[in-house]
């Protein structure tokens, strides 16, 4: 019954979108991280989705990798912090707060997407189990 | 069988083909986010009709004898062709699946319009339970028929 299959292909979608999730509340986690003694300072990272086709005609859904952004850090002039350089800036992590948010918002209406379309193949296959009865 | 199953024959062919046009949309709402992904979908008309005729002819076939030699059976060189099992009358693989047409494209090719597919989601569910329906009411009937009340 292909109907089953819809629960790998949505859960597959599910744990992409949470791995998403995931991703984003790193980032905002270190949004004001300030880099360490050698320099670097937090990167962004964003996932990649990826395709994952079957030989029957349907796709599923997964991560590929996690990739990191290379956007230049965000300086901020700070000279009475104790990791200010000699001219007085702060290299934070280049994180940009808006875009994560909307990544969120995103990532959170896709998972209930998915949630919705598994309801409704649990909720068609209990009736196919009725079938006949009563 | 005869003509007292052809009824429930027909819904049972719909209903694996709607369970098939689930599958294929839940991909595309799986797929929302993956840059460079096309929705895709079935004419489930023709599914349909394809479906039947191959049950009907694999009926008929099979109803002569029960070990048909092999020499009749329908040879599958493409894995495009249906196979024996009537279970296999309604199948889709990606040799039926078409594209649907981008309305709104998106900055990372990404065509899965999502308004589109979860109406077209609720739409097969209904349908889908519609189908259902047919086959109880087919079944209570013959029931009723059988016990005589």
């Amino acid at each position: 019954m292909s109907l089953m299959k819809v629960f790998n292909i949505s859960g597959g979608a599910v744990s992409a979108q949470s791995q998403r999730l995931n991703v984003v509340a790193s980032n905002l986690a270190n949004a004001d991280a300030v880099a360490g003694p050698d320099g670097q300072s937090y990167k962004s990272r964003q996932v990649v989705f990826q395709t994952q086709p079957t030989p029957d005609g349907s796709a599923g859904v997964k991560v590929s990798s996690v990739v990191e952004d290379n956007a230049p850090a965000r300086r901020v002039y700070e000279p009475a912090h104790p990791m200010a350089d000699q001219e007085g800036y702060v290299t934070q992590s280049n994180v940009n707060v808006v875009e994560e948010m909307v990544n969120m918002i995103s990532a959170s209406r896709s998972y209930q997407n998915n949630v919705e379309v598994m309801n409704t193949a649990r909720q068609l296959l209990q009736k196919t189990l009725q079938l006949g009865q009563s | 069988m005869s003509r007292l199953t052809d009824n429930i024959d027909f819904h049972g062919q719909a209903l694996l083909l709607r369970a098939e046009r689930q599958k294929v949309i839940s991909g595309n709402i799986a797929n929302a986010d993956t840059p460079g992904f096309a929705a895709r979908d079935f004419d489930f008309r023709a599914a349909l009709a394809d479906a039947t005729r191959q049950h009907a002819s694999h009926a008929t076939s099979s109803g002569a004898s029960d070990a048909a030699p092999a020499a009749h059976r329908l040879q599958a060189t493409q894995p495009g062709h249906l196979g024996q099992s009537s279970a296999e009358g309604a199948r889709i693989d990606s040799t039926v699946l078409r594209y649907r047409s981008v309305e709104q494209a998106s900055i990372d090719g990404n065509g899965v319009d999502l308004d589109r597919e979860r109406a077209a989601f609720a739409d097969n569910a209904v349908r889908f339970e519609a189908s259902l329906r047919f086959i109880n009411g087919s079944v209570r009937t013959m029931l009723s028929a059988i016990r005589g009340e």
